[in-house]
């Protein structure tokens, strides 16, 4: 059996602080989690939740205080298989005396291609990435956002199995995040496993095989983005229109609000025939009716706001 | 080795194109001056004031770089967190570290051979002739070099585990006393304990020993420098640096990076 892209057990992190480093801070706590090969995978959190911890553990610029991380078969620790991993770093930086190019050129030398193919190599991935006129100018003239791409080529230069994505879209204007998108969705096409961070719930939303959700140095859990969150149905919301002069009462209707051009009425899914059937009776024409269920976003502020309230807890009590 | 060649390679760019090799204007322009200065002097000691000035700007300008630039090939690729593509790749630490290191130590040898080329010009202007004598002061220059060497490989262990600053002043420290090895083997300690004797004995062999480099005198007197000497800094040295690099690989390997 194939041995998943990325397992983990029990992968922790703790970080030594205070004037003497006596005392510890936990930035992952018993990470366990596996993502399959050729699958996208989402690592969803606020900031500060261990997302970028997990990324740089598992390509060895920081070690676990416990526990074990493997990718494609190997441990973390055998940077041998770097050559089939592409990383990412969040706010990538890169040295700003050398052009796009140079930097391509310059890792494409560690996985041992050729000048002909690091030649090739280097001028496809500018391109992918949109800086095919800017290649020969020097980083230090870079934007945040021409930067991110110059990373995302960097990490996608050599072809890798496994690519590793720490916030690609961060710094990126909708134009690069749509291209970002693009990216990662032709690698799933071309079977590669995707493994990126993000805060961001609508892009772990449309790229997503299944995400894992981290708060607070914990996973909290791990599915399909629309399993993650509770899937029972909040109520029915009807989108209708309105001739002008029509009355807006009865039970439902004076509940209608305009936030545009048509009307809004929100109802409980137990009341929804007996909505259509008094905005019948007013005249209405009927645009829209759609279940309306808790988002990523919904489920992701009430993990956050149950950490700050536990932690608030937590220093109020003393404990 | 093709890894740690791509990184030397770069880290020799990164110095140049940090306008590290600036630093030859002011040596030519400190060439030029002592020429004309020295060559109003009609002592027979002008080719002894030239070589000493020369000797001593190579090694002190070289110092300077071995120094500030070694302790910054590493703590400035933390801080900038430019490390993080880099070890991405499949590349061992020690490799990296190996790498920048040749790198700086490239550097500083295009460099000491430009001013030695400069220096030679300048003597040139002296003496109106070079003469097989002269070749002593080549072999100054090389142990100016290998002292260098020792230096960036200490520059580059401090900085592996402590800040820019104390690891400027560690390897400043540590060069200073190691210029006074002889001294403290030589030093009649009768009125310490026997403890603090062995201490101070054992302290004389571990510090580098950067008097053996120091051949100024009989280059300047153009006197004649044992082959074995050559061969023992050389070899010194490679040691030295190998203990050196083998601590910081060792250090920096298990060094959690921002």
């Amino acid at each position: 059996m194939r041995s998943p892209a990325i397992e983990t057990e029990n992968l922790a992190k703790e970080y030594p602080h205070g004037f003497l480093h006596l005392k510890r801070k936990t930035s992952l706590e018993s990470l366990t989690m596996q993502v399959q090969n050729g699958e996208v995978f989402g690592l969803l959190g606020p900031n500060g939740a261990g997302k970028s911890t997990t990324i740089k553990l598992l390509m060895g610029i920081i070690f676990p205080t416990a526990g074990s991380a493997r990718m494609l078969g190997k441990p973390a620790s055998d940077v041998s298989m770097h050559g089939d991993i592409g990383y990412l770093p969040e706010q990538p930086y890169f040295y700003d005396y050398l052009t796009a190019a140079e930097v391509l050129d310059y890792f494409a030398r560690f996985h041992g291609l050729s000048a002909a193919e690091r030649g090739e190599r280097v001028q496809k991935m500018l391109k992918k990435v949109g800086l095919e006129t800017a290649g020969r100018i020097q980083l230090r003239k870079y934007s945040k956002g021409m930067l991110q791409r110059v990373g995302l080529a960097q990490a996608i230069l050599h072809d890798p199995k496994l690519v590793i994505l720490d916030e690609p879209m961060s710094g990126l204007d909708p134009v690069g995040r749509r291209e970002v998108r693009d990216i990662i969705l032709e690698l799933k096409k071309a079977g590669r496993t995707i493994l990126f961070s993000t805060h961001i719930l609508s892009d772990a939303e449309v790229l997503c095989d299944r995400v894992g959700v981290i708060a607070g140095g914990k996973l909290r859990g791990v599915g399909s983005p629309s399993s993650i969150v509770d899937v029972k149905t909040l109520g029915m919301e009807i989108l209708f229109e309105l001739a002008e002069g029509k009355r807006m009462a009865g039970r439902f209707l004076g509940n209608a609000t305009k936030p545009g051009a048509g009307f809004r009425l929100s109802v409980a899914e137990n009341e929804l025939y007996a909505a259509l059937a008094e905005l019948d009776a007013a005249g209405a024409k009927i645009t829209a009716v759609t279940q309306i269920k808790p988002t990523l976003e919904d489920f992701f502020m009430e993990l956050v706001s149950k950490d700050r309230a536990q932690a608030t807890a937590v220093e109020v009590s003393g404990k | 080795m093709s890894r740690v060649l791509t990184v030397a390679r770069n880290a020799f760019r990164e110095a140049v194109r940090d306008r590290v090799l600036y630093n030859l204007v002011f040596f030519a322009l400190l060439m030029i001056v002592a020429a004309i200065v020295v060559g109003q002097i009609s002592m027979d000691i002008e080719t002894v004031v030239m070589i000493s000035l020369g000797l001593s700007a190579i090694s002190l300008i070289g110092l300077l770089i071995a120094v500030f630039t070694g302790v910054g090939l590493v703590s400035k690729e933390i801080d900038k967190r430019t490390l993080h593509a880099v070890l991405a790749r499949p590349l061992q630490r020690w490799e990296f570290l190996l790498g920048k290191f040749a790198g700086l130590v490239l550097t500083l040898a295009v460099n000491t051979a430009a001013m030695a080329a400069g220096l030679f010009l300048a003597l040139l202007v002296v003496k109106h002739s070079l003469v097989r004598s002269d070749s002593v002061v080549l072999v100054a220059i090389y142990f100016i070099l290998l002292k260098l060497m020792l230096v960036v490989a200490l520059a580059m262990l401090f900085s592996c585990f402590t800040s820019p600053l104390l690891a400027i002043l560690f390897t400043g420290g540590i060069y200073v006393a190691g210029l006074f090895v002889s001294e403290l083997r030589s030093l009649q300690l009768t009125n310490l304990t026997a403890q603090m004797q062995k201490f101070f004995a054992v302290i004389s062999y571990i510090l580098p020993n950067f008097g053996n480099y120091d051949v100024m005198g009989a280059a300047a007197h153009s006197r004649g420098i044992a082959g074995r000497l050559v061969l023992y800094n050389t070899l010194y040295t490679l040691l030295y640096c190998s203990i050196v690099l083998g601590a910081a690989s060792v250090i920096f390997s298990r060094k959690d990076l921002k």
